[in-house]
């Protein structure tokens, strides 16, 4: 500190530019302080409010995971039920191969990401909510 | 084999790498917050690399290769459990757990129910799947040496990989881990691709098996020598034939003596250790017992019900288990919000992604070249042997030397990941979470791992690995599950679950390693039991949990906002923060010292 000081008082210091000095500023902060402090003291809206999203997220999480576990599940059945599957070659390449060694990462890559919007989505709808 | 230079040059260039970037970071960690959690500055990307690189172990850079050349298509769940395990993840665990503040899974188990004792059950699990997890890493580990340099024994590999991991830990932490890890990711893909891509396009130039256009892997027919082979048996194996097979063997055959050409029939033969067998160019490949027979059905997945309980078991066990991995759980407290947390696991699916389809490749043409490791039962050292058998000659010298390094810094990246975990569980919940604390920490959980790596006989990365992940997905996913999406959990509902799954999933592992010294009598479910002990595990967890109802911490309303509640918003309190203070504080009262 001292060194800096110092320092500056060698040479002329540069005229001081003027600054708008703010206080406070009158928009968002002081309404999401409000409902912030709404929730954390859980009122009986807040409570409800925070429920139901927790209830939507939750949802949506199932959703995608009944999606994907029927999608990987029902594979083996069909290999057993349907054996003959397993005599069909794309390009050389037999399909169980294809269907269980390339296929899912690409699948499951898009399900992630499509499930990354929805739960941003909802995210940002209750943060809309909440600071309205 | 003979002495490879190259790989041995490539190994201690990886080991250096890995030593001097642990160094040069470890000299900006200083605090307990830095050892435990890097200060939360580490950007989604590179944080994905680090999750991908801790992840990727021997079982996915070996042990993946090596399943899909015994079992074939059957194996191929392998790689979509690991890889589907953070999907799961992303949906229900990532963004909660990183909002909750806790720094480690016995944290979260106290923080959301508010029960020490619980997490004292949590960190005695936690300890233990750590140890489970770094055997199999260390046993590879010695697998690679022995395979480079087959006149020094596996013991050294581990002890050396044991070492390495417990320097660099006690130099930097986790800090230093995660640069570290982010290097291995990348070096990995780069150590299995590159050798994959040049392998295949040798394999299509010569237009495949000498010169005949054909793999023969879709033919009901044994695996064939391409080309003579010696093969020295080193423990006492069964071997199973299918047509029938001219060798000369030198050794103890059926328990009786032999020098000499021999006749197998078709059906199983004995194998003495240390026994040497000759087979001649386009002979059938004798297996070891139990593993697919012909390439038709090895081909072909699903073939009975038995294979369709097993599947389906390994579907569960790996989808579920991922979340309860004390490593990768660890890595996510680094992300900076509960959306970077998500962000994170999206990235860490592409880049599984990415790295998988190569050990597949390798396995399916291990099958047409490498057969001679079925009969010796080391089929994890697909991988390494694979480029010497298309291309005999220098250019499969360095392409064998790139995959022991990718090797290694498989063993390297996941043992530094566990270590570092179970060293932060154990001297923040046990010791006093003191650096020195730590540092104990972290002698001890490579300690103890290593002497279980060179008691115990090895078996098949992947199905140990497996069966770590069955232990994961019986204690900790129900808890974790549970206890971020619903209200009703209780602490004693959550023990009770944890010491159900978990012992059950003990009494298999300790039936199936009894069985293995004791002639294999255990069935084969007993080696993934995850159908069985999810379930009823959740199902614990529920039942007691509803009969407890008055144990239900009276914060859960505050806890369930802080986790699902969008980082806008601002709820997340750091844990280890209000525990050991902030990193700034501390450097404020350090005695006016400046440290770095």
């Amino acid at each position: 500190m001292n060194g800096a000081a110092s320092g500056q008082g060698d040479s002329p210091a540069p005229r001081p530019r003027r600054k708008k000095v703010v206080l406070a500023d009158s928009r968002a902060p002081v309404t999401v302080l409000r409902t912030v402090v709404e929730l954390e003291e859980q009122t009986s809206w807040a409570e409800e409010v925070v429920r139901s999203f927790i209830r939507t997220q939750f949802k949506d999480a199932v959703k995608f995971a009944v999606g994907t576990m029927l999608l990987f599940c029902a594979l083996p059945l069909a290999f057993y039920l349907f054996p003959e599957l397993s005599d069909v070659e794309v390009a050389g390449v037999s399909l169980p191969w294809l269907v269980l060694g390339v296929a899912p990462f690409p699948v499951l890559f898009a399900i992630g990401y499509w499930y990354n919007l929805v739960a941003e989505r909802n995210e940002r709808d209750f943060v809309d909510m909440v600071e309205k | 084999m003979e002495l490879n230079v190259w790989a041995v040059v490539a190994i201690g260039l990886v080991s250096l790498a890995t030593f001097s970037l642990g160094y040069r970071s470890s000299r900006l960690a200083s605090t307990t917050q830095d050892f435990l959690v890097a200060r939360r500055t580490v950007r989604s990307r590179r944080n994905a690399a680090a999750v991908s690189g801790e992840y990727l172990s021997a079982a996915s850079f070996l042990g993946v290769a090596g399943l899909v050349l015994k079992d074939g298509a059957d194996a191929l769940w392998y790689p979509i459990g690991f890889t589907a395990g953070y999907l799961v993840l992303m949906l229900f665990v990532a963004a909660p757990l990183r909002r909750s503040g806790a720094y480690t899974l016995p944290d979260f188990c106290e923080a959301r129910l508010g029960s020490a004792g619980l997490r004292r059950l949590a960190t005695a699990t936690v300890v233990f799947i750590g140890i489970l997890y770094l055997v199999p890493q260390f046993q590879g580990a010695g697998l690679t040496v022995h395979q480079i340099l087959p006149s020094v024994p596996s013991w050294i590999g581990s002890a050396l990989v044991a070492v390495l991991v417990i320097v660099n830990v006690f130099g930097g932490g986790m800090r230093a881990v995660t640069l570290v890890q982010a290097f291995q990711y990348w070096l990995k893909l780069f150590a299995i691709a590159a050798p994959t891509f040049v392998l295949c396009v040798l394999f299509f130039g010569q237009g495949g098996v000498n010169g005949l256009g054909a793999t023969g892997l879709s033919e009901p027919m044994p695996p064939r020598f391409t080309r003579d082979a010696v093969v020295t048996v080193e423990t006492d194996v069964v071997l199973q034939v299918k047509d029938g097979v001219l060798l000369w063997a030198n050794g103890r055959v059926h328990g009786t003596a032999v020098s000499g050409p021999t006749y197998w029939g078709p059906g199983d033969h004995p194998v003495d250790e240390g026994t040497e067998l000759r087979f001649s160019a386009g002979s059938e490949t004798p297996v070891v017992h139990p593993a697919v027979l012909d390439n038709a059905s090895w081909l072909r997945p699903v073939t009975g019900t038995g294979d369709l309980f097993t599947t389906y078991s390994l579907i569960i066990g790996l989808f579920l288990g991922t979340m309860g991995l004390p490593h990768v759980l660890v890595r996510f407290y680094t992300n900076p919000d509960g959306k970077a947390a998500r962000r994170t696991t999206l990235h860490v699916l592409l880049l599984l992604g990415l790295f998988y389809v190569f050990p597949i490749l390798i396995g399916a043409l291990s099958r047409v070249y490498a057969p001679e490791l079925l009969v010796a039962g080391r089929t994890d050292a697909a991988v390494l042997a694979l480029p010497l058998k298309i291309a005999p000659n220098t250019l499969g010298e360095i392409l064998g030397a790139v995959t022991a390094a990718g090797a290694f810094a498989a063993f390297l990246s996941t043992s530094s990941g566990l270590v570092v975990s179970v060293a932060g569980v154990l001297s923040t919940d046990i010791l006093k979470g003191r650096v020195r604390d730590f540092r104990f920490g972290t002698a001890l959980a490579g300690g103890v791992p290593l002497a279980l790596a060179l008691v115990l006989r090895p078996s098949d990365i992947s199905l140990s690995i497996g069966m770590t992940f069955a232990l994961a997905a019986s204690t900790f996913s129900p808890v974790l599950l549970l206890g971020i999406w619903w209200r009703k959990i209780t602490w004693v509902g959550a023990a009770a679950g944890m010491v159900v799954g978990g012992s059950m999933v003990l009494t298999s592992i300790v039936l199936t390693t009894v069985s293995g010294y004791t002639g294999g009598w255990a069935p084969s479910f007993l080696q993934q039991p995850a159908l069985v002990t999810v379930p009823v595990a959740f199902l614990v967890v529920v039942v007691t949990s509803k009969a407890t109802q008055s144990r239900v911490p009276p914060d859960t309303n505050r806890t369930r906002l802080r986790m699902h509640a969008p980082d806008r918003l601002g709820f997340i309190r750091d844990r280890d923060i209000l525990r050991f203070g902030n990193a700034e504080e501390r450097t404020r009262l350090a005695n006016g010292r400046h440290r770095r």
